[in-house]
C-alpha cells in the first residue's frame, strides 16, 4: 500500500470517510453527484486540490462503472488505502440501496403524480445547476492556459452537444491535453 | 429468489459493470435488453417505471440495478445485482488508482495530471447535458439550473440540499400555470 500524503495534517478516519459518503449518498438528489463529492472532499475537508480532483474525475469517468462510484474509491484510497476505498463506496450507497427499495414499494402512490414529476423536475434542475457551478469552477481552479480552455470546450461539444463515442473522444483528446501540458510545465519543476 | 437465477443475475450486472464507460447511464440500453429481451426478468413497462423511480431516489442512478434485482428476487436479488454491478469495477478502478497514486511525485506525473484536468472538466460539464436529456429538461429546467449555480457561484457556502429543495418548491407551484 502507498504511504498516505505527507501533507495531510491528520490521519482520517475511515468512519469519517465513510460517514461523508454517506451523507453524499443520502442528500444528492436528481444525479450529478460529482459536485456533492467536490463540495464536501475538496472545498469542506481539503483531501485533495482541485487539479488532483479533477484529474481523478477523468479518471473516473474513463474507467468503466458508475463514475461518483470510482470516485469515492480515488478519494478513498487517497485517504486510506483499500479500507478507505471499501468504505467510501459503501458509505455511498447504504441509503440509496435502501431508498430505491423503498420508492418502489411507495410506487402506487407516487406514480404519475403531476406533483411529485413537477418537483422531481425542479430537483433535477437544481442538480444540473450544482454539476454545472463544479465544472466552472474546479475547471477554473485545476486547469491553466488558454490551451485547457481549448480542451474542456472540445470535450464539451463533442461529448456533451454532438454524443460522440466517449472513449473514442477521450483517446484523442487526451494525448493533445497532455502535450500542451508537458509543453507548459517543461523546464519547471513542477512535481 | 430462485437459485438458478443467482448466477443469471451475476453474470448479466457484472458484464454491465465491466462494460458501462463513460458512466451508469451508458449501460441503460444493455441492461433492458438483458432483463427484458434476453431473461424475461421483467416487461418493458415494468423496466421504465423501475427507471422512474430510481431517478426518484437518491444517490447514483445505477440504484436502478438494485431495483431490478428486487423486482426478481427480493433482498437476496437487490444485494446480488448491487454488489455485482459494482465489484468488478470498483476492483478495476482500485488498482488502476493505487498504480497512479503510487507515482504521485514524479513530474511525469504531474504533466499527466495537468494533462487530464481538463478532460475531467470537460467530462463533466458535458454530463449536465446527458442530465437534461435523460430527464427531457426544457427551457424551464435550464433556467433553474442557471440560477442555481449562479447562486452556488456567488455564495458557496449555501448547502445544496436547501437549493435542491427549493428548485422542487418552484417546480410545484409552477404546476396550476402549466395547464
Amino acid at each position: 500500500m502507498t504511504a498516505p500524503n505527507t501533507d495531510a495534517p491528520a490521519k482520517i478516519t475511515l468512519r469519517s470517510i465513510y460517514f461523508v459518503f454517506f451523507q453524499i449518498g443520502m442528500f444528492a438528489f436528481g444525479g450529478g453527484l460529482q459536485s456533492w463529492v467536490y463540495r464536501e472532499a475538496v472545498e469542506r475537508r481539503s483531501w485533495v486540490n482541485d487539479r488532483e480532483y479533477v484529474s481523478g474525475l477523468a479518471m473516473s469517468q474513463i474507467l468503466p462503472g458508475t463514475n461518483v462510484g470510482n470516485l469515492s474509491i480515488y478519494l478513498g484510497l487517497r485517504q486510506r488505502g483499500l479500507a478507505g476505498a471499501a468504505v467510501a463506496l459503501a458509505g455511498l450507497i447504504t441509503v440509496p440501496f435502501f431508498a430505491a427499495i423503498l420508492l418502489y414499494l411507495a410506487y402506487d402512490q407516487i406514480a404519475n403524480n403531476r406533483w411529485v414529476d413537477a418537483a422531481l423536475t425542479g430537483v433535477t434542475a437544481v442538480a444540473m445547476g450544482l454539476l454545472l457551478r463544479m465544472g466552472l469552477r474546479s475547471g477554473a481552479k485545476g486547469s491553466e492556459g488558454i490551451g485547457s480552455v481549448v480542451v474542456i470546450a472540445a470535450l464539451f461539444l463533442m461529448v456533451g452537444i454532438l454524443q460522440w463515442p466517449l472513449l473514442l473522444v477521450v483517446a484523442g483528446a487526451t494525448p493533445v491535453s497532455i502535450a500542451l501540458a508537458w509543453l507548459r510545465l517543461r523546464g519547471t519543476d513542477a512535481q | 429468489m430462485r437459485s438458478d437465477l443467482i448466477l443469471p443475475l451475476i453474470l448479466v450486472f457484472g458484464s454491465l459493470s465491466l462494460s458501462s464507460v463513460g458512466g451508469g447511464s451508458s449501460t441503460l440500453a444493455a441492461m433492458q435488453h438483458q432483463t427484458v429481451d434476453v431473461h424475461n426478468w421483467l416487461t418493458s413497462r415494468e423496466f421504465v417505471e423501475l427507471f422512474a423511480i430510481s431517478r426518484a431516489a437518491p444517490g447514483p442512478g445505477s440504484m436502478l440495478a438494485t431495483l431490478v434485482g428486487w423486482k426478481v428476487g427480493g433482498w437476496a436479488g437487490a444485494a446480488i445485482t448491487t454488489l455485482s454491478l459494482y465489484v468488478p469495477s470498483s476492483i478495476l478502478c482500485f488498482l488502476v488508482a493505487r498504480t497512479w497514486h503510487s507515482y504521485s511525485d514524479r513530474k511525469w506525473h504531474a504533466i499527466l495530471r495537468t494533462g487530464l484536468a481538463p478532460i475531467g472538466t470537460g467530462l463533466a460539464l458535458s454530463a449536465v447535458v446527458a442530465i437534461a436529456r435523460v430527464s427531457g429538461a426544457g427551457i424551464f429546467a435550464w433556467a433553474m439550473a442557471g440560477v442555481a449555480a449562479a447562486i452556488m457561484l456567488i455564495r458557496p457556502n449555501v448547502h445544496p440540499l436547501l437549493l435542491l429543495a427549493g428548485g422542487g418548491v418552484v417546480a410545484m407551484a409552477a404546476v396550476p400555470f402549466q395547464l
